[in-house]
């Protein structure tokens, strides 16, 4: 045995190439090209992208979508950083917990975009004169529609490590850092990567919307798929928002295959509840990796790495004879310390938030800017309620049936995660074309990318139903409508709710370019908070962008503790089948 | 035995704080010694404090008073020489065997040559040869406890730890692991001097240990040590062995009917709402009673007998014993249960007439349900919220034993049709949906 093991590590050397080699080669150093190719020009001087303006040519799309590849995954890196320390952080600290949790809720409850036109200029005047600084803008902005959730699965993750493994890890005498990476990072994956895949499927909206920032009279184009849809539509060019639609699917795609099949995969192996004979998901992607010595070759290497850090970081202390050192006593003064300095921040906070606000804004706009907030949430609720009108029963038809189940699933996941500002284009010349009413017809816009939330989910729920379930209720010949008030739609109701929320959060963002919408010189608009906020941003108005923000934080938070959550509680009690 | 113990625990106590702050105290009063050569049992039912006391020696938890010594030595956190195997396996699913059980001298910061030797060794010691690369996942339980095993060994710990090891396992592939770990231990192939193990199976005590702790509730406690001196390998059917199950049986079912002034006993009748009822369904009742009532009990039943033919543990077989003599419908003496005459008429009885019975015993043994069903009687709407019942019980319990005693009253309550109840709306009332 002890052979077998040597020949484990040293094998990639011997037995160079395999088949799946020269496909990981090619794979590989594709990956790096396009990531030269990508990064190139990030420290360039903002005046040249005066100089070499977008093209509307197919020909530059490629380098375009590199570049917003390369942007999505700078934010993801960062988006993995910060959760892994502040889930850390709060997850170790009861008392940092109590802030940094509600203040977590509250920061997914912020419009996205309503957060780049503030934080554009800030980054700009950053790395002044660079191209560099609106980069950051921009992955800043990608980063905050990504991290919130996966800092609050990879917490809810570190809260439930089972009692067992922690205290093996503690009679084997683990480090702390042995022990994050290597019970609590692994046992965190799972629910991670499927956060991160949501947060990836939400991040290209944002990446595209993003690209093409104007606060007042800053004004940059960086150059992404974004930017070139942004400016076919001043060019009214169809052909070329064609050309970036197929781009953009083809991203995705690829994305898709390359990074995230893969690793949901891989992942499989960190699930703790075990049941022998479970297939994992297949992935072309992974089983390339696992079966290319050179790749096996690297991830030894890799792991050796890993090992190294936690052997270098064992201190001898924690093997003396008798047991590990005591804790050190800890300085009680943060008791009384801490609430202060909250105290102090909160105060602080709300200092500036009222000068912001009120400083130059009278009551009238605050009733106005409610107002607005109340019609962008009917629209919000009717449209929630029609999509689920409309997928609520094509699902659940979809879902039991596994053979179309397995066609569709992925293409809804598909559709949830394509930028549906890039479809808005067309729509706003079908508006423009026949004169048709904004108010009425921008809405479906905010849903239009948001829907496949709802149709996904109730697949799943559909997909999840025991089949003894199915046959009892056919076996009583419960049937019509009675077969979905009894038997459907309590089935699927708590992943209806699921899907529901995400939708309902994401059309919420959606409002902010889906009610105020141009083509050309031609502007369409709706009336509602979202446009509220867009016209803002465009005058550069900070006061109202503020205004507009955190009313609509407020409304979003107030809907989703007052409505939500509760539904969401109910549905898990009264539904859940485990 | 003059030479200095291995283990010495001296009056060691544990207890937990509530949430209202009060103190709740799971293990009072515990002196043990282990010495070299010596396989200790604690046996007990669930919340006993056996597992907290393992997890007190083991430095996983520090006690509120008295203190763990190895070696002559305070225990002031996870001591090296002692090493633990766990109930539910405690793998690393994302680590293979050969990692898993490598896992301990990595955190040593052994050198990798010693380490590959080490944890090859254990794997062979424990016959785990040819699962070296195999995840977790992929094995069988009994399997997975070997990894177990041989992840706890190859640290070459001088007392071995045993958290209930076996009975997360079937029947047979318990009584092999069983056997292979005596053999191991009998013929000195593993680097232990000393094991303590945690079970709440009797003969699996009788058969492995040197010496068996009785643990009771409430708080936990050594009620009584019992040596057991029958020479390795010891054999089930052996009529020393029998008799020695036998005792322990009565030990502990002696425990149960007798009574102790000072804490409060669940079981005894006649007490106030303050006590603390076990969830068991009416279902387990009926089913206990008419297995005593038929051949070849005929009323009376060996309790060692009775857990043998109904394959049931102590842990399942105690509570619905004491649940039936709480209603009076058997009693418990000298390791037997007995049928009442109302245990016979119920178990006799068709549908109706077993609630009727049911009810009656109910309502005249269990001070809550009679509590409950005044209070529901008293009020103009017949309506009571859960949780002003809840808010009672906390007086006198923690939450949870609160929301299980009443998820038992409401069980029997629902059986003997004495009241209903709605979770949606979390009420109690006097109407039945029918």
């Amino acid at each position: 045995m002890q052979r077998a093991i040597r020949n484990h590590h040293f094998a990639f050397i011997r037995d160079f190439a395999t088949r799946w080699d020269a496909l990981a080669l090619i794979v590989a150093l594709g990956v790096v090209a396009f990531l030269a190719e990508a990064s190139r020009g990030l420290l360039a001087p903002l005046s040249q992208l005066d100089a070499t303006p977008l093209s509307l040519a197919p020909v530059h799309l490629p380098v375009y979508a590199a570049r917003t590849t390369l942007r999505m995954f700078a934010a993801m890196v960062l988006s993995l950083a910060f959760t892994l320390s502040y889930a850390t952080w709060a997850a170790k600290s009861a008392r940092a917990a109590k802030l940094l949790i509600p203040l977590l809720d509250i920061l997914q409850s912020v419009p996205i975009l309503g957060f780049i036109s503030i934080t554009v200029v800030f980054f700009m005047s950053l790395v002044p004169g660079r191209v560099l600084g609106a980069e950051f803008a921009a992955i800043f902005a990608i980063f905050t529609s990504q991290a919130w959730n996966m800092a609050f699965s990879f917490y809810q993750s570190l809260r439930t490590v089972p009692t067992e493994l922690e205290e093996a890890a503690a009679s084997f005498h683990l480090t702390p850092w042995m022990r994050f990476w290597q019970l609590e990072v692994p046992f965190g994956l799972p629910a991670l990567v499927w956060n991160m895949m949501m947060s990836m499927s939400g991040g290209w909206f944002f990446v595209v919307a993003s690209e093409s920032i104007s606060v007042g009279h800053t004004s940059v184009a960086l150059p992404g798929i974004g930017s070139y849809i942004a400016l076919a539509i001043q060019q009214r060019n169809l052909h070329a928002i064609g050309w970036a639609i197929a781009t953009m699917g083809l991203v995705i795609l690829v994305y898709d295959q390359l990074l995230f099949r893969p690793l949901i995969g891989w992942v499989d192996r960190f699930r703790v509840e075990q049941e022998p004979g479970m297939e994992p998901p297949a992935s072309w992607a992974l089983t390339m990796m696992r079966r290319s010595r050179l790749i096996s070759g690297l991830t030894v290497l890799f792991y050796s790495a890993v090992r190294w850090t936690s052997w270098a970081s064992a201190p001898h202390e924690a093997l003396r004879p008798h047991g590990a050192p005591a804790p050190r006593a800890r300085w009680r003064g943060w008791g009384l310390i801490w609430p202060a300095l909250l105290l102090a921040i909160v105060a602080l906070a709300l200092r500036k938030l009222a000068q912001t606000l009120f400083a130059q804004t009278q009551l009238a706009e605050l009733r106005t800017v409610a107002l607005l907030g109340l019609l962008t949430m009917v629209r919000v609720v009717v449209l929630i309620g029609l999509a689920s009108l409309l997928w609520v029963p094509v699902g659940v038809w979809i879902g039991m049936r596994p053979r179309v189940a397995q066609w569709v699933q992925p293409l809804a996941q598909f559709l949830a995660a394509f930028p549906a500002n890039l479809l808005f284009p067309l729509a706003v010349y079908a508006i423009v074309a026949w004169q048709l009413n904004p108010d009425l017809w921008l809405s479906p816009l905010m849903i239009l990318g948001t829907q496949w939330y709802i149709l996904f989910n109730v697949i799943a729920g559909a997909s999840a139903m025991p089949s003894e379930l199915r046959r009892a209720a056919q076996n009583l010949r419960v049937g019509g409508w009675l077969w979905w008030r009894r038997v459907a739609l309590p089935g699927v109701m708590p992943y209806f709710v699921t899907g529901a929320i995400t939708a309902s959060g994401g059309s919420w963002n959606a409002a902010i370019v889906a009610e105020l919408a141009s083509w050309g010189s031609t502007k369409v608009r709706a009336h509602g908070l979202g446009a509220y906020i867009a016209d803002a941003t465009a005058a550069g108005d900070f006061h109202h962008i503020v205004l507009g923000i955190a009313t609509m934080c407020l409304f979003v938070v107030a809907i989703n503790r007052l409505f939500w959550r509760p539904l969401y509680y109910y549905a898990e009690r009264r539904y859940r089948l485990s | 035995m003059n030479a200095m113990p291995l283990l010495q625990v001296d009056a060691v106590a544990k207890s937990f704080e509530k949430p209202d702050g009060q103190e709740l105290l799971v293990l009072e009063g515990v002196n043990l010694q282990l010495f070299e050569g010596q396989i200790i049992g604690l046996l007990g039912r669930s919340g006993s404090g056996k597992s907290t006391l393992l997890r007190l020696i083991a430095g996983l938890a520090a006690p509120t008073r008295g203190q763990c010594n190895y070696l002559g030595v305070p225990v002031d956190g996870p001591a090296v020489g002692i090493s633990m195997v766990f109930q539910s396996f405690a793998l690393f699913p994302w680590l293979t065997v050969y990692e898993n059980v490598a896992l301990g001298l990595e955190a040593q910061r052994l050198p990798r040559p010693e380490i590959r030797s080490r944890t090859l060794a254990a794997i062979d010691l424990i016959g785990l040869d040819g699962f070296e690369s195999a995840y977790p996942r992929e094995l069988s339980g009994g399997m997975r406890q070997r990894v177990g095993f041989a992840r706890a060994l190859v640290v070459h710990p001088n007392i071995l730890l045993m958290d209930e090891p076996f009975s997360a396992l079937d029947v047979l592939t318990a009584e092999t692991l069983r056997t292979d770990f005596l053999d191991l231990w009998s013929e000195g192939r593993m680097p232990i001097k000393g094991v303590i193990l945690v079970t709440h199976n009797i003969e699996e005590a009788v058969l492995m240990c040197d010496r068996v702790l009785v643990f009771g509730s409430n708080p936990g406690r050594v009620l009584s040590a019992i040596e057991v001196s029958l020479p390795q390998p010891r054999n089930r059917l052996d009529p020393a062995f029998r008799e020695l199950v036998e005792r322990i049986y009565v030990e502990m079912t002696a425990r149960m009917s007798g009574v102790r002034a000072d804490v409060r006993t669940e079981f005894f009748p006649g007490q106030g709402i303050g006590s603390v009822l076990p969830h068991i369904s009416s279902n387990e009742l009926s089913g206990l009673l008419e297995a005593v009532a038929a051949e070849p009990f005929r009323g009376k039943a060996d309790l060692p007998k009775i857990a043998t033919d109904l394959q049931m543990e102590i842990d399942e077989l105690f509570p619905v014993a004491e649940t039936l003599q709480m209603l009076r419908f058997a009693e418990l003496e000298g390791g037997d249960l007995k049928l009442t005459e109302a245990g016979t008429a119920f178990a006799n009885a068709a549908l109706d007439e077993r609630k009727r019975i049911f009810a009656r015993q109910l309502l005249t043994y269990v001070p809550l349900a009679a509590h409950v069903r005044r209070v529901l009687d008293e009020r103009a709407s017949h309506v009571a919220r859960k949780s002003r019942f809840i808010d009672e019980l906390e007086d006198f319990m923690t939450e949870d034993d609160a929301e299980q005693t009443l998820r038992a009253i409401i069980g029997w309550g629902r059986y003997a049709e004495v009241f209903a109840y709605e979770d949606e709306s979390a009420r109690f009332t006097l109407e039945n949906p029918a």
